[in-house]
């Protein structure tokens, strides 16, 4: 059966000359990288190598590159570690729509006394600038705000942001986790102070991540027990999956240009296909500021799980944020605040390209789809006769 | 994924009895968009009184559509008196069981057919109504309804009773009244009986050393999963003076846990006269 995937928002194939970059350090290059004899200081320059990889994508310093686990690990120590290392009464400030890597560390810190605010958003999931300018008022602030929604692909405008929060002697981290890959990022331009990435999002393992914090910065650590990464991060680097992220990284710059507008121009085909097939949908989001891969779509009527499982017997891979497939009984909370109905919400379905993509595979899901819709709402109460 | 049977996946894929029933003798309605899953059923009964045709539509996920399609295939040809005796549990059986967090839509099979039965019987409205108190606002789930499928699948926990009936699945300030109810009815079964208690008076020690081993053991895991916790500050002759903590600190139903479940808890193992008070410190 032919098979196409398009849940990249969830997690990527890991690319071939990643995995082919990785496998020496499987093998011969087992080394420790902290140690000092050949073992370790062959190693040693390759993790420094993938560091000048993972800084030239978004324009930082390789200094500035530290390297984590994974998307949450990078999260939860830009805002913890920033919030600890206040020597002076700080409020938290984000958005009703973050990931839950961001959002619940924030509200453990509300647990703890810290004042959070979650700035909300419109009808096509953006933040007001206005809104965040009024909260940033009421002293000093660790604003954590993504810089594209995985759910949706909405771009939040976080350079406006980050001159608002820099000028009024805030701390502003962004999770980049959605852009990063897809977006050109500058750290140069955007004055951000930390930034979160997952190498499993831009075609890497899962079990990497970095966070960019830039220099001067106040952090504490979430692991102790290292000098590794300046201090910042104790434990033996993951070699291997460093060195494959820094590849990826490399693919994901070059990829930045007119791949990113072949995958917009598919994923635009695909949203034209199914508008123009399927009555009674509706795009969630943004679409003037979107991520060039990603699609939401509602389907009225119907509910997203059963539709993932037709188009799972088709093949094709998606997502949804429908209630039954978040593990919870309430739809997801982006779709929510974005104050769209329930049942728009309940058949809510996530379509995200990559580059692996071709113009085949979205001809594919758009002779499935309709025949899936077209059943599903035939068993609904709820679909118009 | 889910690990649904082969059995689910197929009235999944080819659901049964899809459509609905001109005039029919019996309709049911039950569940809503906003919960994520509705089911309207009707059936038509043949001259002896057995149901001769149904008919569904469901709005839901994969279990929802094979709960409904299984529950029809289950009732053709019953008369209403046997088919009101099928359970929730006998539409998950049919499937070959169904994952504990989707129990629920058996459940939602088994209520829109006693929606319909009333409605023959009583030719009153197709749509459910809640009678009683309603306990979970979010989804609506009164507390009838988690009386009857805490009994009916006897269940123990509130995450049960969630997976069940979704009671408690929404802001979660219903769980304390719901492990309340699942307390009350298990205290209602038989129980083995309790070793007899030492015939002499405790000491104030043993007392407070019993307390506290009661609170650890009995009370505090189930305060501890709704993010709260309990604190012994004194006892005083036959008064337990206490103070929540985290989140049952201000919880409103704090009050109904303190009774229900930490004096009982307390009575059941320590002494029958004690009473609990709360301080806020």
């Amino acid at each position: 059966m032919r098979t196409v995937y398009l849940d990249n928002n969830a997690t990527t194939q890991p690319a071939p000359e990643v995995i082919e970059a990785m496998m020496p350090f499987f093998t011969e290059l087992w080394g420790n990288p902290s140690s000092m004899h050949v073992f370790g200081g062959q190693v040693r320059r390759h993790v420094e190598l993938a560091r000048a990889q993972v800084a030239a994508l978004i324009g930082a310093d390789p200094s500035e590159i530290l390297f984590t686990s994974c998307g949450t690990e990078s999260d939860n120590m830009a805002i913890r570690g920033a919030v600890e290392a206040a020597n002076t009464p700080i409020n938290v400030i984000t958005s009703r729509v973050e990931h839950p890597a961001v959002l619940e560390p924030c509200r453990m810190l509300k647990e703890h006394g810290v004042p959070v605010v979650e700035l909300e958003v419109d009808g096509k999931g953006q933040i007001r600038l206005d809104d965040l300018q009024l909260t940033l008022s009421r002293g000093r602030a660790l604003v954590s705000l993504m810089w594209a929604n995985n759910e949706t692909g909405v771009i939040f405008p976080i350079a406006e942001a980050a001159e608002l929060v820099k000028a009024s002697g805030s701390i502003m981290h962004t999770d980049a986790v959605q852009a990063a890959g897809k977006l050109p990022i500058d750290v140069q331009r955007v004055p951000v102070d930390m930034l979160s990435l997952s190498g499993h999002k831009l075609h890497a393992p899962k079990g990497i991540g970095v966070l960019f914090i830039r220099r001067g910065t106040r952090i504490h650590p979430l692991l102790l027990g290292g000098h590794q990464e300046g201090g910042k991060r104790g434990g033996t680097e993951n070699v291997p999956y460093i060195v494959g992220l820094g590849r990826a990284c490399e693919l994901a710059a070059r990829a930045l240009g007119d791949e990113s507008t072949r995958v917009a121009a598919l994923r635009d085909r695909l949203q034209a296909g199914i508008m123009a097939a399927c009555p009674d949908v509706r795009v969630n989001g943004d679409e003037a500021h979107r991520l060039p891969n990603t699609l939401n779509i509602s389907f009225q009527y119907i509910e997203g799980e059963s539709i993932l499982y037709h188009l799972s017997d088709c093949g094709i891979a998606a997502s949804s944020g429908s209630a039954c497939t978040s593990g919870s009984l309430e739809p997801s909370h982006v779709i929510r605040a974005m104050g769209v109905p329930f049942m728009a919400a309940h058949g809510s379905i996530r379509f995200s390209l990559s580059r692996y993509n071709t113009a085949a595979d979205i001809e594919y899901v758009l002779e499935s789809l309709p025949n899936i819709i077209k059943k599903l709402r035939a068993i609904s109460p709820f679909a118009a006769p | 994924m889910w690990e649904y049977t082969d059995k689910v996946l197929d009235h999944f894929r080819n659901p049964r009895n899809v459509g609905t029933i001109k005039d029919p003798d019996g309709a049911g309605e039950v569940g809503s968009m906003a919960c994520g899953d509705a089911l309207k059923l009707g059936f038509k009964l043949d001259k002896k009184g057995r149901i001769a045709d149904v008919k569904f539509q469901t709005f839901g996920c994969a279990s929802a559509i094979a709960s409904s399609s299984a529950l029809t295939e289950m009732i053709k040809g019953l008369t209403l008196e046997e088919a009101e005796k099928v359970t929730n549990q006998d539409i998950a059986n049919f499937l070959g069981g169904l994952p504990e967090q989707k129990m629920h839509c058996s459940v939602m099979g088994r209520e829109a057919l006693e929606v319909a039965i009333a409605n023959y019987r009583t030719g009153k409205t197709s749509k459910k109504i809640l009678e009683g108190r309603v306990v979970c606002h979010c989804f609506g789930v009164t507390e009838d309804e988690i009386v009857r499928v805490v009994r009916d699948n006897r269940l123990t926990t509130v995450e049960q009773v969630t997976n069940y009936c979704k009671a408690g699945g929404g802001c979660g300030k219903c769980r304390g009244e719901i492990e309340a109810i699942i307390a009350r009815i298990r205290g209602e079964e038989p129980v083995a009986p309790v070793a007899p208690r030492p015939a002499p008076p405790l000491t104030t020690l043993q007392k407070i050393r019993l307390i506290e081993e009661t609170m650890e053991k009995e009370i505090r895991p189930a305060l501890k999963k709704d993010g709260g916790d309990i604190e012994l500050m004194d006892v005083v002759d036959n008064r337990v003076v206490v103070a929540l903590r985290g989140m049952c600190a201000n919880c409103q139903v704090a009050r109904f846990t303190l009774k229900d479940v930490v004096e009982a808890k307390l009575r059941e193992f320590v002494a029958p006269d004690l009473v609990v008070e709360e301080v806020h410190p």
